[in-house]
């Protein structure tokens, strides 16, 4: 008696571009997805690249002062909306989820689909505004510049802006109920892996922020378009109106970009040292308490702007408090590494690098949150440190990490673990060169979002843009190797790292409908052992 | 919340996950309306006076009769709601109909309102001539047009909502699914319906007893 034929995978349902373009299943999603954000990442990697060149010699030689304003809000507006807020949830988080709660499908798989065209249209408004001549207000848009004084596209970016917001808030909206609602039997709440945990916290803040911003964005385009307006101190406006909306969405949008690369290195970490996550339920409540102060914070983009000096210590006490529970879950990790079996395997490299890159940028946001050392600090190179080593070092390892990890179950394939390690190793020496000085050019004074400097500045410039080059490298690496173990990969088991977690209870590639049968949910989740073999 | 996410009746579960996905919806057109009303809570504080001033060249009447008819259209709606819930195939569409048209007779008389105004010069940026309070009046007309156009845009898509719900009804027979797509659609109504509540003296009853 032969065994039932296991059903096709889903990258096996339907080889036409109109089935993936018309498609509704959530792990095709992520792929369209994954492929777009891809494309954003390298055109807001040229600018940066371009700025780096700029800035190797003290003179404004490369570019005009203008165009160099223009490449940095451009490096800005693509990394922010078009790479980092979809890359882990609209990626990762769409293939996974429904995977690692043992559903089929999200909730509402019309409207993820939905989501991704709003993204690509989003995605086009804005390509028109770089293709039209750019845009040089600054990814902030800060009133009255934007609104009153500034000669280039402000409408187009905005509104490509605005567009890709209602992306983000469809991909929360389905996560939110996904996670609520389509569980597998004994999928408890604290059951579920922090991965699910980090991107439901993530969707909270994306269902709640994005709106704020989207009005926002409709105030400052009337305002431009009609030259009257809210923001305009002329007329009794207030031009920090502008400021104060455009944070409160701003600042938990950080933690859209951070939280799910939390939720990603908490399962790399388990898995490659062998170890249940410490303290479980206090990473779920610091995921929670992340979210929700975040929403508290916005204040301390603007220690300098002239809003009241009282408001500004009750934000800055606030943004230490936001910091307790991002050290806690770093402890946790650590605990969780605490003799663990550790295997440097590329995932565990880009993780760990993680964990070590985000701490830095994290302390280092606690002096910023310090309103005297702001007062020093804001506006310099510090302050793109410390955001970069969030962003970079943090957000895009675990980024990069995820899709290593997660490489096997998404494609079927093997990617070659030699170049894994070395990619990882790339990333991590590139982007220590590249920012790492960036901290002291601040600390000595040199402002951001200038294309010119004084020649003193120059040695420590001059190591950055080295640094970048080496980064452009670490970051195309990835794009060879694992671009060729789709063709000549070895083929992957369904458990190839010997995990725990429902997503790796099912066939790699996954079938159409993830499961044969609904898979039955461990009851304690990271049930690792040391003593055990990753595979 | 149990365990097991699905309970033994998939008609609840596929009507409560509607809902709880309308209702995080409706939870981030708060937060957009919000931005505005917090712009609006900004002018007010900053020059009260001004604001009032400028509330007086608002059509009341015409506001108030908005009121009326959107208020109505959720009772419409509403009474809607339950014939989708009994399966009344005929009432239901009818109701959608009555919904749906008083939907758009708001929409008439904000247009009608819209184009005094524009004759009235009360339209900044494009058309515009208070002088008392001149300032204030630009803002709080700016922060009128937006919201009510806002609001007027979530009404047309409400009102095409309805009109394709009904649309769908038109043969039988009456799928129980399709009470949880209607009330859902309810709740979009009543949220748009709601937002006017707040706009509405905001806008118009702005130190009207004076």
């Amino acid at each position: 008696m032969s065994a039932p034929a296991l059903p096709r995978s889903y990258l096996e349902e339907g080889y036409t571009l109109r089935s993936w373009i018309t498609t509704r299943d959530h792990k095709r999603i992520a792929i369209l997805y994954a492929l777009a954000i891809t494309a954003f990442f390298f055109l807001g990697g040229a600018a940066a690249a371009i700025i780096r060149l700029e800035l190797v010699t003290p003179p404004g030689d490369l570019v005009s002062a203008d165009t160099y304003n223009k490449l940095f809000t451009i490096h800005g507006v693509v990394m922010v909306w078009f790479f980092l807020i979809p890359s882990i949830p609209a990626t990762l988080g769409n293939f996974l989820l429904p995977l690692m709660i043992g559903a089929r499908e999200v909730a509402f798989p019309r409207l993820n689909i939905l989501s991704w065209y709003i993204y690509v249209l989003g995605g086009l408004f804005t390509v028109t505004a770089v293709i039209a001549g750019g845009v040089d207000t600054g990814w902030t848009f800060y009133t009255p510049f934007s609104t009153l004084f500034s000669n280039t596209h402000v409408v187009w970016a905005v509104m490509g802006v605005f567009i890709v917001g209602f992306s983000s808030i469809l991909t929360g909206i389905n996560f939110i109920v996904t996670v609520h609602r389509m569980r597998a039997p004994g999928m408890t709440w604290f059951r579920m892996p922090l991965f699910v945990w980090a991107n439901y916290a993530t969707s909270l803040i994306m269902v709640l922020a994005t709106p704020v911003l989207a009005m926002t964005l409709v105030l400052l385009s009337v305002e431009r378009l009609l030259h009257v307006g809210i923001f305009d101190p002329a007329l009794g406006g207030d031009p920090l109106l502008f400021q104060h909306l455009f944070w409160f969405y701003s600042h938990p949008a950080v933690y859209i970009m951070v939280l799910p690369a939390m939720g990603v290195a908490s399962e790399i970490i388990t898995c490659f040292a062998r170890k249940p996550i410490f303290g479980y339920r206090f990473m779920c409540y610091a995921i929670l308490g992340i979210a929700g102060f975040g929403f508290l914070v916005w204040g301390h983009h603007m220690f300098v702007s002239g809003q009241s000096m009282y408001a500004g210590m009750v934000f800055s006490m606030l943004s230490f408090m936001v910091a307790v529970p991002s050290a806690i879950k770093v402890f946790n990790w650590t605990a969780t590494l605490y003799k663990g079996s550790i295997v440097f395997t590329a995932p565990m490299l880009y993780a760990l690098g993680f964990v070590g890159l985000f701490t830095i940028g994290g302390m280092t946001g606690l002096y910023l949150a310090s309103i005297a050392l702001d007062v020093h600090l804001t506006d310099t190179y510090f302050v793109i440190a410390h955001f970069h080593y969030i962003m970079v070092g943090g957000s895009v390892m675990a980024y990069l990490g995820g899709i290593h990890y997660w490489w096997p179950k998404i494609t079927g394939r093997l990617y070659n673990e030699a170049w894994g390690r070395m990619g990882a190793i790339v990333i991590f020496v590139g982007f220590n060169l590249t920012f790492f000085p960036q901290y002291i050019l601040g600390y000595l004074g040199m402002p951001r979002r200038y294309h010119e400097y004084p020649p003193e500045f120059q040695v420590l410039n001059v190591l950055s843009s080295a640094g970048a080059s080496v980064l452009a490298v670490g970051y195309l690496l990835p794009l060879l190797y694992l671009g060729w173990s789709l063709f000549r990969g070895p083929r992957a088991a369904p458990n190839p790292w010997n995990a725990r977690g429902l997503e790796w209870k099912t066939a790699s590639p996954p079938p159409k409908d993830n499961f044969v049968e609904t898979p039955e949910v461990d009851p304690v989740p990271y049930a690792y052992d040391p003593e055990e073999k990753t595979a | 919340m149990s365990a097991t996410a699905r309970p033994s009746d998939p008609a609840t579960w596929r009507e409560q996950t509607a809902s709880l996905g309308m209702w995080v919806f409706l939870a981030t057109e708060v937060m957009f309306f919000g931005a505005l009303f917090l712009s609006y809570l900004y002018l007010r504080t900053h020059d009260g006076e001004g604001v009032a001033a400028a509330s007086t060249h608002t059509h009341e009447w015409l506001g108030t009769i908005n009121t009326a008819i959107l208020l109505t259209s959720s009772f419409t709606m509403a009474l809607a709601v339950r014939g989708a819930q009994l399966a009344d195939r005929v009432p239901v569409r009818r109701l959608l109909w009555a919904t749906a048209a008083l939907g758009v007779a708001f929409l008439a008389v904000k247009g009608i309102e819209y184009g005094m105004e524009w004759r009235e010069q009360l339209v900044p940026g494009l058309r515009f001539g208070i002088e008392d309070h001149a300032s204030t009046a630009a803002l709080f007309f700016f922060l009128y047009f937006v919201a009510t156009g806002v609001h007027a845009l979530h009404l047309a898509i409400g009102v095409l909502a309805v009109l394709w719900m009904s649309w769908r009804l038109r043969r039988p027979p009456f799928p129980d699914w399709r009470a949880d797509e209607i009330d859902v659609l309810g709740l979009y109504w009543h949220f748009v319906d709601a937002v006017w509540i707040f706009l509405y003296p905001l806008f118009y009853l702005v130190n009207l007893h004076r």
